[in-house]
């Protein structure tokens, strides 16, 4: 089972990999943006992974608070390469 | 170029509270497990942030209408508040105290004065991150 989690645990990071390829090779902005946010899905795994081995509970919180900043992050990169500004003022008077 | 983000807003709508709620967890969670009030702000702070990201910063000061360096201020003294108060007890700064109460709905319960300067703490965190994201998000 320990091996099995083993073997999970590098093929996360093996694709971890290829997104860090894509993220300093990408052609375009969304390109990378798209790669930041599948690296933080897997770091997501890869903790899921690390507290099974470490057997230990602490680490789920982390699980949820590294998808929720992700999510944010996320939202703000796409709106600053959509609009420009990330916080508007005033949505209405535009 | 007039947008219409719908599925942001109502993903919003939704995120925000399960945010909310967690960072509350966090919050109270902290004397036992990972946590605190320090990271309890943070969450409450992003929570905001996508509500800023989603709709405008009028809708959120009309939505949130708290003055969040009055916040800060609020946070500070709750902090220096529990430090000083240990003092009248004849006790050194900042000891803390706890004790075991029986509530009417949690049953019986520890309760310990380290919440309340952790309180400080997440109030102190929430509002000065808070007015740093809209100072500089804003544009005059």
């Amino acid at each position: 089972m320990i091996t099995f989690i083993w073997i999970c645990l590098v093929l996360v990071i093996l694709s971890m990999m290829g997104l860090l390829y894509r993220v300093f090779c990408g052609p375009s902005i969304p390109d990378r943006l798209i790669a930041l946010d599948a690296i933080g899905v897997m770091i997501i795994s890869a903790t899921a992974l690390l507290s099974i081995l470490f057997a230990t509970r602490f680490f789920i919180e982390v699980i949820l608070l590294i998808a929720i900043i992700s999510f944010i992050g996320t939202v703000s990169f796409s709106k600053f390469i959509e609009k420009g500004e990330i916080i508007e003022r005033d949505r209405t008077s535009k | 170029m007039k947008t219409n983000d719908v599925i942001l807003q109502t993903t919003t709508k939704v995120v925000f509270f399960i945010i909310f709620l967690f960072s509350i967890h966090i919050f109270f969670a902290g004397h036992y497990s990972p946590g605190g009030g320090f990271v309890g702000g943070l969450l409450t702070t992003g929570a905001i942030v996508l509500l800023l990201l989603a709709f405008d910063l009028k809708t959120v000061q009309k939505a949130l209408p708290f003055n969040f360096t009055i916040m800060t201020g609020i946070g500070l003294l709750l902090a220096l508040g529990t430090a000083s108060g240990s003092i009248f007890f004849d006790v050194p700064f900042f000891t803390h105290a706890f004790s075991h109460f029986n509530l009417p709905l949690f049953g019986e319960t520890s309760l310990h004065t380290a919440m309340i300067f952790d309180a400080g703490v997440y109030l102190v965190v929430v509002g000065a991150a808070i007015t740093m994201i809209q100072t500089i998000g804003g544009d005059t």
